[in-house]
């Protein structure tokens, strides 16, 4: 039964599936009210929303997660309840998640195997796993194991597990955020043939460029509420955002500046690893100086992972020269002397690295605020000075506008976007010399992620040498001076922004660094 | 049909009530194991919880016993909290007994106030240096702190055991395998007049504040509490994973030590093949009684001495088998991590015969 190739013939004018006047009251926030959504076969239908929307609850009363309060799910016309996830994929319906569902210690095949249905061995699903990996353009391995891989690879299982059932409704939650350009267009044709064979997809995204792209209709909550229904191919981008955050869109502003002295130096760092699917390091050069944005291109598993952690210190390193601050050798101090002399970090993962779930905010500040260079204050002859643990969280939570309770609030309570507002916002208000952060917008909405972006591009106009990574690179040629990529462990230059183009940087990103950059010079020399 | 369903949050009501809900859930089953032997429930249940503190002399033994279980319990909750598994404090327990004897069998005639002191200060020692083989060993060879700690445990045994058969054998002592007495002033001074209670027990209470103090309010406390809810993020910080094993370990393993001196320095009296019932074991479910927190841990300790004395009562007036302590003991924690669900989860009445206990992963409820 799970291969259903053919879907059953449906009246094409019979909508596939009809929301109507769903509510879902929490006891302190409304979370949908009155949502109406209709979604025919064959159609990719956009979700827009900003964080808090009521995207998720939605999708998760489609999806039997949740139960609505009021109001009806027609399915082919037909009036159902789902009443568990597992109904929903009896009905057809399949789900890609933004958080991931995996067990870590379990293999591909093994996870894949778990999250169907029916019971299929492990073994006897690799070959399907593949054959639908090839094609549709995302390659994994089925025997690998889960903790081996990285955000973006752990994507692609999840994308893989819902098309090997064979959906007739698919929702996929901010699905693309960690692929390269040309992966996404392939993502895209993959999803544009699911749609020709019938099958309808509940595309979530924030991405506007993308929605117009590919999605047929886009459905914008606000709040909530439904704030309007559009087609995207007719709208602009701009438009879109304003239909989405109901005023005007915030921008970030880089202007150009001077750089100064050398504060962050890789010289010939090569690692190998003890992981059997880590990536090694080769030969990594790269300087980032004061007042200068470097932005690090690339998809997850190429390497930064390891990177990021011997810049960190998590990872000691056996060459005290390979990676230098203020042009001192650093490369066998711990995490915490590298702190020390002024270093500061964003990681990619927010919950249970930048921030410990089940604590509060302000003791989440002092995870990284108690620093003795930094100044804050926190500590006294090893004793925690409270009162200025909670100033210091309560300065982060204003200046940055992170919506929370208080700060005695969880991390865990917070949702994505405000946790990474706070970590961002911890980060800064340190002071740092050398900033290092690790996608800094993944799965935040545009509000927010327009406000970190600006809140890095402020400490770069004050001299702090800033060095991002990121697999959006959108992003990156908003809010950075000069570009390199990492792909298969090895960098590429740095090259200045104006002096390339995203096509450029996409060739790079596949491995192919010795790309004659064509179109890139024509453009300087005209 | 009920289902589970997870919390928002996890209830703070429940977070305290469960151990309640643990003790009540023993005491009833406990009930019925009685009748099951032939006796009477409620006179078992007399015999077994009340009497015990219903004299003076009970009370004293309570508080007698509570003492060692505090000590380790509090430095295990310590680790725990950290994530360090230190399975073996009764080994460290029984090392520092052995150094605390050494002690003051070697000043058997030295009548001097600094001799408790230095008992005291070499029992943490020795409590020290044994569990500073699970901590050497996990450091540098990444070994499983809790397989090697329970396994010292019995080499301490045997050590023990060794000692008083062999060198420490009292010499005028008919061939039993035991030590000299000690002199008095190597005794812990008793704390009432009549009763066994001594000033161990001052010493358990003291160092439960330090430890709360500790946890609280110092930044190595709060490193170990990173280090054990989210040990990527300790890394992140900067936290060193080796100074957090060694320092759970270290203190884990003086507070042992020092709960050994505290029972040959006080109701023992001499060195022994065996020094300790299971404290050191018993001190595991302390802690998780005690919600790992330090004054949790002393009411959970006063409940363990009330099961190991109340145990023995029953033994003596109701001829029931020994076991009978180990049998509360276990029900106690059986029923406290099954109570302990609550904290995340509650009881959801099923809506309709349609609905199935479908489970959801963490993944999907939190996005």
């Amino acid at each position: 039964m799970i291969d259903r190739a053919v879907p059953e013939p449906v009246l094409p004018s019979q909508p596939r599936l009809q929301l109507l006047g769903i509510s879902k009251i929490y006891p302190s926030v409304v979370a949908n009210a009155e949502v109406n959504l209709t979604v025919m076969p064959g159609e990719i239908h956009a979700v827009l929303g900003e964080n808090g929307a009521g995207k998720s609850t939605l999708m998760k009363i489609i999806y039997g997660v949740t139960r609505p309060d009021a109001g009806e799910i027609l399915w082919e016309g037909r009036r159902v309840t789902i009443p568990s996830p597992s109904a929903a994929r009896k009905l057809g319906i399949g789900m890609v998640f933004q958080h991931f569902s995996l067990f870590e210690t379990l293999t591909v095949a093994e996870n894949i195997s778990l999250a169907l249905d029916e019971k299929t061995r492990p073994a006897a699903l690799a070959p399907r796993i593949r054959r639908i990996a090839d094609e549709y353009g995302l390659p994994i391995d089925p025997d690998r194991h889960v903790y081996s891989m990285s955000v973006g690879e752990r994507q692609r299982v999840e994308i893989v597990r819902c098309l090997l059932q064979s959906p007739r409704l698919l929702i996929m939650d901010e699905p693309t955020s960690v692929l390269t350009p040309q992966a996404v267009l392939k993502l895209f044709e993959s999803l544009r043939r699911l749609a020709s064979e019938g099958c309808s997809i509940l595309y979530i995204s924030h991405k506007l460029d993308e929605i117009q792209t590919l999605c047929d209709t886009a459905t914008v909550l606000r709040g909530g509420r439904v704030s309007g229904t559009a087609k995207p191919k007719q709208e602009t981008a701009r438009s879109l955002a304003e239909l989405m955050i109901g005023n005007e869109l915030p921008a970030c502003r880089l202007s150009p500046s001077t750089p100064g002295e050398v504060r962050l130096a890789i010289r010939h760092l090569s690692l190998t690893t003890t992981d059997p699917f880590g990536t090694e390091l080769q030969d990594i050069n790269l300087e980032v100086r004061s007042g200068e944005i470097v932005a690090i291109a690339g998809i997850s598993g190429n390497g930064q992972q390891e990177l990021l952690k011997a810049i960190s210190g998590e990872i000691p390193l056996a060459n005290p020269g390979t990676v230098q601050l203020d042009g001192q050798d650093v490369g066998r101090l711990d995490p915490a002397k590298r702190r020390d002399l002024g270093m500061c970090f964003v990681p990619e993962e927010r919950l249970g690295r930048g921030a410990v779930p089940e604590l509060s905010l302000a003791s989440n500040a002092l995870l990284t605020g108690y620093v003795p260079s930094y100044g804050t204050g926190m500590l006294r002859r090893g004793l925690i000075q409270t009162g200025a643990v909670r100033d210091f969280a309560r300065q982060v939570i204003d200046r940055f506008n992170v919506k929370c309770g208080d700060n005695s609030s969880l991390a865990t309570s917070l949702s994505g976007g405000n946790l990474q507002k706070f970590i961002v916002g911890r980060e800064t208000q340190l002071s740092p010399r050398i900033m290092v952060v690790a996608q800094p917008t993944w799965g935040v909405d545009i509000g927010a992620s327009m406000l970190i972006r600006q809140a890095i591009i402020d400490l770069r106009d004050q001299g702090v040498a800033v060095l991002v990574l990121s697999e959006e690179l959108e992003e990156l040629f908003m809010m950075s001076d000069r570009i390199a990529v990492l792909a298969d462990g090895r960098l590429s230059q740095a090259v200045p922004l104006a002096s390339t183009s995203v096509n450029q940087i996409g060739v790079w990103m596949s491995g192919n660094f010795a790309a004659p950059n064509e179109e890139a010079s024509d453009h300087v020399a005209a | 049909m009920l289902r589970l369903e997870l919390r928002p949050e996890p209830s703070r009501l429940m977070m305290f009530a469960s151990p309640m809900l643990a003790a009540l859930a023993m005491l009833l089953t406990g009930s019925i194991l009685f009748s099951f032997l032939g006796q009477d429930p409620l006179q078992g249940f007399y015999v077994y919880f009340i009497k015990p503190a219903t004299t003076l002399y009970g009370i004293g033994e309570l508080l007698l016993k509570a003492t060692p279980l505090t000590l380790c319990g509090v430095g295990l909750a310590l680790g725990f909290r950290a994530n360090v598994w230190n399975i073996g404090a009764d080994g460290q327990l029984t090392m520092g007994a052995i150094a605390g004897g050494c002690v003051a069998l070697y000043f058997q005639d030295v009548d001097s106030a600094w001799i408790l002191p230095l008992m005291i200060l070499a029992g943490a020692l020795g409590g020290m240096a044994w569990a500073a083989i699970p901590a050497l060993l996990r450091t540098r060879f990444n070994t499983s702190e809790i397989l090697v700690s329970l396994m010292l445990v019995y080499v301490a045994y045997l050590y023990l055991s060794y000692l008083v058969h062999g060198p420490l054998r009292d010499p005028d002592g008919f061939n039993f395998p035991q030590s000299k007495m000690f002199a008095d002033a190597a005794l812990l001074p008793i704390l009432v007049e009549g009763l066994r209670t001594n000033a161990a027990f001052l010493v358990a209470l003291l160092l439960t504040v330090g430890a709360w103090f500790f946890s609280t309010r110092t930044f190595a406390g709060y490193r170990m509490q990173v280090s054990g809810m989210a040990p990527a993020a300790a890394v992140y910080a900067g936290f060193s994973e080796q100074r957090n094993v060694w320092l759970a370990f270290m203190i884990s393993g003086a507070m042992a030590g020092m709960a050994g001196v505290g029972e040959v320095a006080g109701p023992i009296g001499q060195l022994q093949p065996s020094v300790s019932p299971g404290y050191g074991f018993a001190a595991i479910i302390v802690a998780y009684v005690g919600r790992l927190h330090p004054v949790g841990v002393l009411l959970a300790a006063l409940l363990m001495s009330l099961l190991y004395i109340g145990g023995e009562s029953a033994q003596m007036e109701m001829q029931l088998p020994s076991a009978i302590t180990g049998l509360f003991q276990g029900m106690l924690l059986f029923y406290l991590l099954a109570a302990d669900l609550f904290i995340h989860y509650r009881f959801k009445p099923a809506h309709s015969s349609a609905t199935r206990a479908t489970p959801v992963s963490r993944g999907e409820i939190a996005s």
